[in-house]
């Protein structure tokens, strides 16, 4: 590689997080060092390349030694990814060997749309807000869009370890150091970790070298799903970081801001990272779980609005003053793909119970109101809203770990102890199945 | 040839110094490594040529070569466009091997090797100019009229036809002579920029004939004709996507154009999954077999996103021309106007609202200006008809792409979020939605005449009932159930009745999915007789618990066979109900 290298001593311009300097023959996205610092080409005129230095240009002096790698970043894949912690350039920071696999660009090619297949199997998770309300399905990409306070993190650690998935890969960006340290105990105190891969960016690093920490963990996804047809399961944690890096680079760089500060290509950069989760015609799948972080539970603001254009779906947490409890909100959330498994890949009642349940807690939700208003109770309202406090806690409650099959049998208990078969408002042919007590 | 060298590179913009004449829009080809990739030239400083690449530039180096190849974007248009799924650039997808797109990959759009059933419509000594029918070849189930290439504006005189016969779609069909004496071969293809109207007709009159589209509240409250222009703007989550699918299924054209424009690949999987298995409702023909897919997801390259919906909207006049009803639907053409944004970013071209270009009006009426019904020269008539969706940036129908397409389409059907979230499909909002063909002398005569002599009428009176409604619903929310007169409890449910029925309509369900017009006329006729009777209530409480058994009755007919047993069975228990509680 040596042979290859360019190097230069002269910069011209320095940014917070840019520096510009007279070189020939540099290739555009190619990767570099700046005083060891490492560096992306983002923008070439005539003899000025312009680089962007991912760990900030502190102290780095017009005299800084700039060397050329000619390639874009890669990763090293190969099954010896499996049980690893990476930093966000994929080198090893758990103390193990250096990775020895083929070395891929990263943010490859996309999949030609009519290669795909359309995604068809469920990823269960133990958690009835997501696999009864709102199932995923490989190849989806969804995220959750959780205010700060909300508990994501170990809702995605738990999702990480319950998902009936063959690698699980955890891309960290603006991690705290104590959620990374909360991640790595999660995963080595479950036994699972030989199945995880990290790749973690945290506040203690620079915030724009979070830009590349996406791109590897779908890099290193591409090569079990599509090579070793395995169903890969990517978390995303938290896509604001991530979004909010790509609004310094592209102001460092004087490009005109559109909504919210945001770069004007901000869909397609997102896009670009959301739509690989995709079913490979082989067998293989990449299904994608991220996390949005809000500012106040706004939806409009551009970050989660061009999120939701993109993704599958969202699903979101509240805390349940009942039962305090966490639970996947039953009204907000949405999974776009569930319609193509439940029913199908789970039982024939799937699709009925669960609107029933949905319909039920809506109801409480309105007899709620009522009794906050100084109205009085009927019958019918003091019965769903004990039906919602038992629903939530026995079966919606985050810490429940339980499969479809129990899920949907336990909301059928319920359903008895409750109503009347004409409350429920089930098709015939499954009340003759599960109604019997 | 015109060629030059790389001299810059801004992501997907690249400074080409040029070493003779180019022009604006110009293709070129830039080698990197031995593989070309292909870009468009949109700006000219001095010797540099703008040009916005439509691949991943990555690894392009200053000093990479560039050929220019003196023509715009053009399309291949001939024989065997149909069933295709082409990318933005009008390559055929299938045709591409591997399982990730290829970086300077292009495929050819036609069949060169199959063959074609020729029959000659013209003759030898026959005028002929630009667009006039020569030939036909069955292709599917339409006659693919082969026509004199739109670029020969002049006057030909035909000099030889092929006879009946088959042939390869570059096999000569026929030869014609132009003014000068010089002769000319015409095959089955031709070529076209797709940033230029094809305007090989004699004229736009305004259009007249409803173009159905099996959605209620399209057809009955808001409808769009043949050759009209509509767009459905609506915040994430409110159906837009499903509700276009709804059309391109059950429209009432000879021909459907998807460009699927910077969305979700799995929703185009999707199409490519259920179309071919789905029965097109007119003609017992699969779905497929009048479709054809130009889909450039959002993960495809930006500049080619932006050429997506000219591809679409070329190949849509393309087929006008040979006399047919082509639906051409774009989904989202707010991507399109992103992909515009970029490149106008990375020109540093002084922003309009939002960062976004300051011609995008002009832009965007430009562009809906190319659909529309036209007269050909031989008497018959073609239509594209054009529905786009806009993906409001925070559901706020107040940004410029919004109300940049407001200026530009003709009907309107904005999508409610309340709507969504109450589970009302397909979400368009009764209220704020119109349909200005509604306001057209000749479209209210077509009506008139073609469905009922009361038509429009009637569709006046159920807006009226829908307004006065929500009047009544605001007043009952302000004052309480019992501080409104009992009428402002039957007014609402008389809303809600024609919501639940007319408005409401299940995409999933075999029967209710798609509405033929007599069965729409019919239903809005028996709703609207229920909503114009005088009912006798003693106390509001007695309003909606018989309201709700109406409506879940009426829902059954729509679920019924029309006409069929059941149907008759519903209407007389609506109809015994009725006359329960009729005023005398």
């Amino acid at each position: 590689m040596t042979a290859f290298q360019k190097i230069y001593t002269k910069l011209n311009q320095i940014t917070k997080a840019t520096c510009s300097v007279n070189a020939t023959g540099v290739g555009n996205e190619e990767l570099a060092t700046v005083d060891g610092r490492l560096a992306q080409v983002v923008k070439i005129i005539g003899d000025t390349v312009t680089l962007q230095i991912f760990a900030g240009t502190e102290g780095i002096g017009t005299d800084a030694e700039v060397v050329f790698f000619g390639k874009p970043p890669s990763l090293k894949v190969g099954e010896d990814l499996a049980g690893r912690f990476f930093n966000a350039y994929g080198e090893p920071i758990d103390g193990g060997p250096e990775l020895e696999g083929e070395e891929v660009e990263i943010g490859g090619p996309s999949v030609n749309p009519v290669r795909r297949k359309q995604p068809s199997e469920l990823i269960a998770t133990g958690i009835a807000g997501i696999d009864l309300n709102n199932t995923l399905v490989t190849g989806q990409k969804i995220p959750f869009f959780a205010d700060p306070d909300q508990p994501y993190n170990q809702v995605m650690a738990m999702v990480a370890l319950r998902a009936n998935a063959d690698k699980i890969i955890l891309g960290g960006m603006g991690l705290s150091n104590d959620d990374y340290l909360y991640y790595k105990n999660a995963f080595e105190n479950a036994g699972v970790i030989d199945r995880i891969i990290s790749f973690v960016n945290t506040t203690e690093n620079p915030p724009v070298e979070r830009l590349l920490v996406p791109n590897m963990a779908l890099t290193a996804a591409e090569y079990f799903a599509d090579i070793k047809h395995e169903k890969v399961l990517v978390l995303l944690t938290d896509m604001t970081l991530y979004c909010d890096a790509l609004s310094i680079v592209s102001n460092r760089m004087d490009q005109i801001p559109s909504k919210d500060s945001m770069p004007g290509s901000l869909y397609s950069d997102l896009a670009k990272l959301y739509e690989k989760a995709v079913q490979f015609p082989e067998g293989g799948s990449i299904t994608i779980v991220a996390v949005t972080t809000l500012s106040g539970g706004d939806i409009t603001h551009a970050i989660p609005d061009n999120t939701g254009y993109i993704t599958e779906g969202q699903l979101y947490l509240r805390r349940d003053t009942d039962i305090a409890k966490v639970i996947v909100d039953p009204f907000r959330s949405l999974s776009r793909l569930k319609q193509l498994v439940i029913g199908k890949k789970t039982r024939a009642d799937h699709p009925q119970v669960m609107n029933a349940a949905i319909r039920l807690y809506a109801d409480a939700a309105n007899a709620r109101t009522k009794l906050e208003n100084g109205f009085d109770l009927s019958d019918y309202d003091v019965r769903v809203l004990d039906f919602a406090k038992k629903y939530s806690f026995e079966i919606l409650a985050i810490d429940v770990n339980i499969d479809i099959d129990k899920m949907l049998d336990s909301t059928w208990a319920l359903f008895r102890e409750f109503f009347s078969p004409a409350e429920i408002g089930i098709k015939e042919e499954f009340m003759k199945l599960h109604w019997k007590a | 040839m015109t060629k030059g060298i790389v001299k810059g590179i801004i992501a997907n913009l690249v400074l080409v110094e040029v070493d003779g004449p180019v022009s604006q829009n110009e293709i070129c080809y830039i080698d990197l490594k031995g593989v070309k990739l292909m870009a468009e030239v949109i700006k000219i400083l001095g010797k540099i040529a703008y040009s916005q690449v439509f691949e991943s530039t990555r690894g392009l180096k200053p000093g990479d070569k560039v050929e220019f190849t003196e023509h715009m974007l053009e399309v291949k248009l001939g024989p065997g466009m149909l069933s295709k799924n082409y990318d933005g650039l009008q390559n055929d997808l299938n045709k591409m091997s591997g399982v990730y797109l290829t970086r300077g990959e292009y495929t050819d759009p036609l069949d060169e090797e199959s063959s074609w059933d020729f029959k000659p419509l013209a003759k030898v000594g026959d005028k002929v100019t630009g667009g006039d029918w020569l030939g036909e070849v069955p292709e599917s189930w339409i006659a693919h009229k082969i026509m004199l290439p739109f670029t020969m504006t002049g006057q030909y005189v035909i000099k030889s036809i092929t006879p009946a016969g088959h042939h390869k779609i570059s096999d000569e069909i026929a030869i014609v002579t132009d003014e000068d004496g010089k002769d000319h071969v015409i095959t089955m293809v031709q070529r076209w920029p797709v940033k230029i109207p094809i305007r090989a007709y004699v004229d736009k009159p305004r259009p007249y004939r409803l173009m159905e589209t099996g959605v209620r509240t399209i057809d009955t409250l808001n409808p769009i004709v043949e050759g009209g222009t509509g767009f459905i703007p609506g915040p994430f989550g409110c159906g837009k996507t499903v509700l276009q699918h709804s059309i391109s299924k059950n429209a009432d054209a000879d021909l459907i154009i998807v460009a699927a424009c910077g969305e979700r690949a799995n929703e185009v999987v999707e199409l490519f999954v259920e179309f071919p298995e789905l029965d097109d409702p007119r003609t017992g023909r699969k779905l497929m077999e009048r479709t054809i897919i130009i889909c450039n997801t959002s993960n495809m390259p930006v500049a080619a996103r932006e050429a997506s919906v000219y591809t679409a909207m070329t190949i849509a006049e393309y087929y006008r021309s040979m006399g047919l009803k082509v639906l051409l639907l774009a989904d989202s053409t707010s991507r399109w106007a992103q992909a515009l944004r970029e490149m106008s970013n990375r020109m540093e071209e002084l922003p309009g609202p939002d960062a976004f270009p300051m011609d995008l009006p002009a832009i965007v009426s430009n562009f809906y200006s190319r659909a529309g019904y036209v007269n050909l020269s031989n008497g018959a008539t073609g239509s594209i008809t054009f529905i786009g969706t806009v993906s409001p940036a925070g559901g706020n129908l107040k940004e410029p792409v919004t109300e940049s397409t407001k200026k530009a389409a003709r009907c309107f059907y904005a999508l409610s979020q309340d709507r969504a979230d109450s589970k009302r499909y397909p979400a368009v909002d009764p209220i704020d939605s119109y349909s200005k063909y509604l306001e057209y002398d000749e479209v209210q005569e077509y009506l008139n005449k073609h469905i009922s002599p009361t038509w429009v009428d009637e569709v006046t009176h159920t807006k009226d009932i829908l307004l006065r409604g929500k009047e009544s619903y605001d007043q009952i929310n302000i004052l309480g159930d019992d501080g409104v007169p009992l009428a402002y409890h039957e007014k609402f449910r008389k809303s809600e009745l024609i919501d639940r029925i007319i408005l409401q309509q299940d995409g999933f369900d075999r029967i209710d999915q798609s509405t033929p017009m007599n069965r729409q006329r019919y239903m809005l006729e028996f709703i609207l007789d229920i909503c114009d009777t005088d009912f006798v209530f003693e106390s509001f409480e007695e309003v909606q618990p018989y309201f709700v058994h109406l409506e879940n009755l009426c829902k059954q007919m729509n679920y019924a066979e029309f006409e069929g047993s059941d149907f008759n069975r519903f209407k007389a228990e609506v109809a015994q109900i009725v006359a329960e509680r009729r005023a005398k």
